[in-house]
């Protein structure tokens, strides 16, 4: 206990220069003050322009579409993924080539992808954001509901087989309900890191389809306002409803 | 008694590699309608290989597997008359106790009615008919054998293969789960085929067994002819204890240390270095005139029902053994003489 003792004080400090920022982005989200730097008494001012702030609106709608979109596409792919290297495969190779969009830095990715969607002469817009989105979705769906396959025994499989299902309903009855809390934890994942993913979307976006990402580095273009804090606070909220919920799922189905 | 008829599986030649690795090396065994049938042999001599080629999970390099007519190998394993029990019993995690039993038939696309009926029925024959509402996790391991054995017999298969069903149980239940099987074997009628490396779980429960080592099967018996006249020293070996004197093989037994120790000779006739079986309960004191052996006892132990003695012999490596029932006859230290009924005992090629 004593020998920790002073142990607790880099833990402290490194948590206060977490949270202290984050805390004080929330509070500053409720100033009654036009400058983000005074403080002027407490209001909900703010999330009341933000709520009429057409632009960011706009911007909100178009992400939770590719959001939405990138995060259904990437859990069936992803989840193929993780079935076909786990049970098919013993290729390394391959392995390695399904989790690299997960690693390979995001300016890389997001300008390989603006080369070859101009390349095939692809319009930019929400659709090729959402399609950049699920190139590295698909890979944390699919390191996530590997890391599950692993765990679950593969005569589950061979048993429903023996039983009279063929692949496609062993696939759906055996299969998908014992990864589910893998499914499920994936699809947040992705979700959350489409909603704020900021680099891939600059350049797989249109002109005229900004997520709510772009949009607000546009806003803080011009100097932060207080708004931004507010619109910052209601995106940290979602995710962390996201993370917390992924976590808990995935300790409930691991007790059974 | 169980009526044993024709043959119902007749594997012919099928062999199998992994790389290197020979699992099963042209092996042929024929299994009978309605037996209980065990397929005996230390890790690796390619049972469990041979099981899964049985269920469709492995596809063998050479060989055929007829059932009846059908040619087995052609069908895939959700199409196979045969049902696999795993050795982790693989039941669905996610399902109820009557879930997992209805599972088989439901995709059968058998009538509701008739599923609810005949899973009622198998469930009352395991004794788990209170429990079929339970998740596999909230059962002992002896109960999630059981839903095991049930889920795998309520299709009635032709056949119902057995991976290493007792394994995972601990001692008491075991005993009490052979009985059980037998008796359900006997009762549902089903050709039971039953992996096993545990040497006395297949004499207990089997009508016949194959032993199988490295890939061959080196025998095919019933468990008495296969303990009182093996067909080699492998299976002299691995089926329970026995006394092995080598010498070359002479008429009527073997020359061991300059006389002749009586033995016959099953099948083909032996010559050169060759081993006689001698069993320890067929192991005898006598008088010094009827000695086939002398020698000086180093060991007495008395387990209650049987005692056994051992006793060194000049010119053997390893202890003499003898079983018999009640205390032991001899006392530690003293000169005894040895024989046995030359009918008992076998001559081995070496």
């Amino acid at each position: 206990m004593t020998r920790i003792g002073w142990l607790r004080l880099p833990l402290t400090l490194t948590y206060v220069f977490l949270y202290v920022p984050v805390v004080v982005l929330v509070i500053m989200s409720f100033n009654a003050s036009k400058s983000p730097f005074s403080w002027g008494g407490v209001s909900t001012h703010w999330y009341a322009v933000l709520a009429g702030d057409q632009n960011v609106l706009k911007g909100l709608g178009n992400t939770l579409v590719v959001a939405a979109g990138a995060t259904v596409l990437s859990v069936a792919l992803g989840t193929l993924i993780a079935v076909g290297l786990q049970r098919h495969s013993n290729s390394s190779f391959l392995d390695s080539f399904a989790l690299a969009p997960a690693i390979v830095p995001d300016i890389v990715l997001g300008i390989g992808l603006l080369v070859f969607l101009s390349l095939i002469s692809v319009t930019l817009g929400l659709h090729s954001v959402l399609l950049a989105h699920v190139v590295f979705g698909m890979a944390f769906v699919a390191a996530v509901v590997r890391a599950r396959l692993s765990q679950t025994d593969p005569s589950l499989e061979e048993a429903s087989r023996d039983l009279g299902a063929g692949q496609v309903a062993t696939f759906f009855r055996i299969t998908v309900p014992s990864i589910m809390p893998a499914i499920i934890a994936g699809a947040l994942l992705v979700f959350t890191l489409s909603l704020d993913e900021f680099v891939i979307a600059f350049f797989t976006d249109g002109p005229s389809t900004p997520t709510l990402p772009i949009v607000i580095y546009s806003m803080v273009r011009f100097g932060v306002t207080p708004e931004i804090n507010a619109l910052a606070s209601l995106l940290m909220l979602v995710s962390f409803t996201a993370v917390l919920a992924a976590q808990r799922l995935t300790r409930l189905t691991d007790s059974v | 008694m169980t009526t044993q008829g024709d043959v119902l599986v007749s594997i012919q030649r099928i062999a199998r590699r992994f790389g290197d690795v020979v699992a099963l090396d042209d092996v042929s065994i024929d299994i009978r309608d309605n037996e209980f049938f065990a397929l005996l042999g230390p890790s690796g001599c390619g049972k469990t290989t041979l099981l899964r080629v049985l269920a469709g999970f492995e596809e063998p390099d050479a060989g055929q597997v007829l059932l009846g007519d059908t040619d087995l190998l052609a069908l895939p394993p959700h199409r196979r008359p045969v049902n696999l029990m795993f050795q982790s019993y693989a039941l669905f995690p996610h399902m109820s106790v009557e879930r997992n039993v209805a599972y088989g038939l439901e995709r059968e696309g058998t009538a509701k009615a008739e599923v609810r009926t005949r899973v009622g029925e198998v469930l009352e024959t395991v004794g788990l008919s209170e429990l079929a509402k339970r998740r596999p996790s909230q059962l002992s391991g002896g109960q999630r054998q059981r839903v095991a054995l049930a889920r795998a017999i309520v299709k009635r298969p032709r056949l119902l293969l057995l991976d290493e069903p007792l394994s995972a149980l601990d001692r008491k239940v075991r005993a009490e789960m052979q009985l059980e099987l037998k008796r359900l074997q006997h009762d549902v009628g089903i050709t039971f085929v039953v992996v096993t490396h545990d040497q006395e779980e297949a004499m207990s429960m089997a009508d016949r067994i194959a032993v199988m080592h490295e890939g061959t099967v080196q025998q095919v018996d019933s468990p008495v002819d296969l303990y009182q006249r093996p067909s080699n020293l492998f299976v002299a070996q691995f089926i329970g204890t026995s006394n092995l004197f080598a010498g070359d093989a002479v008429t009527g037994g073997i020359r061991f240390a300059g006389r002749t120790l009586p033995g016959v000779v099953v099948g083909e006739p032996i010559s050169g270095a060759s081993r006689l079986l001698v069993r320890p309960e067929d192991t005898v004191l006598v008088e010094p005139r009827d000695a086939l052996l002398s020698g000086r006892v180093i060991e007495t132990q008395f387990f209650g029902g049987v005692s056994t003695v051992a006793i060194t012999v000049a010119g053997h490596d390893v202890p003499v053994l003898l079983t018999r029932q009640g205390a032991p006859s001899a006392v530690r230290d003293a000169e005894v003489h040895l024989s046995w009924d030359p009918a008992k005992a076998v001559v081995l090629s070496a």
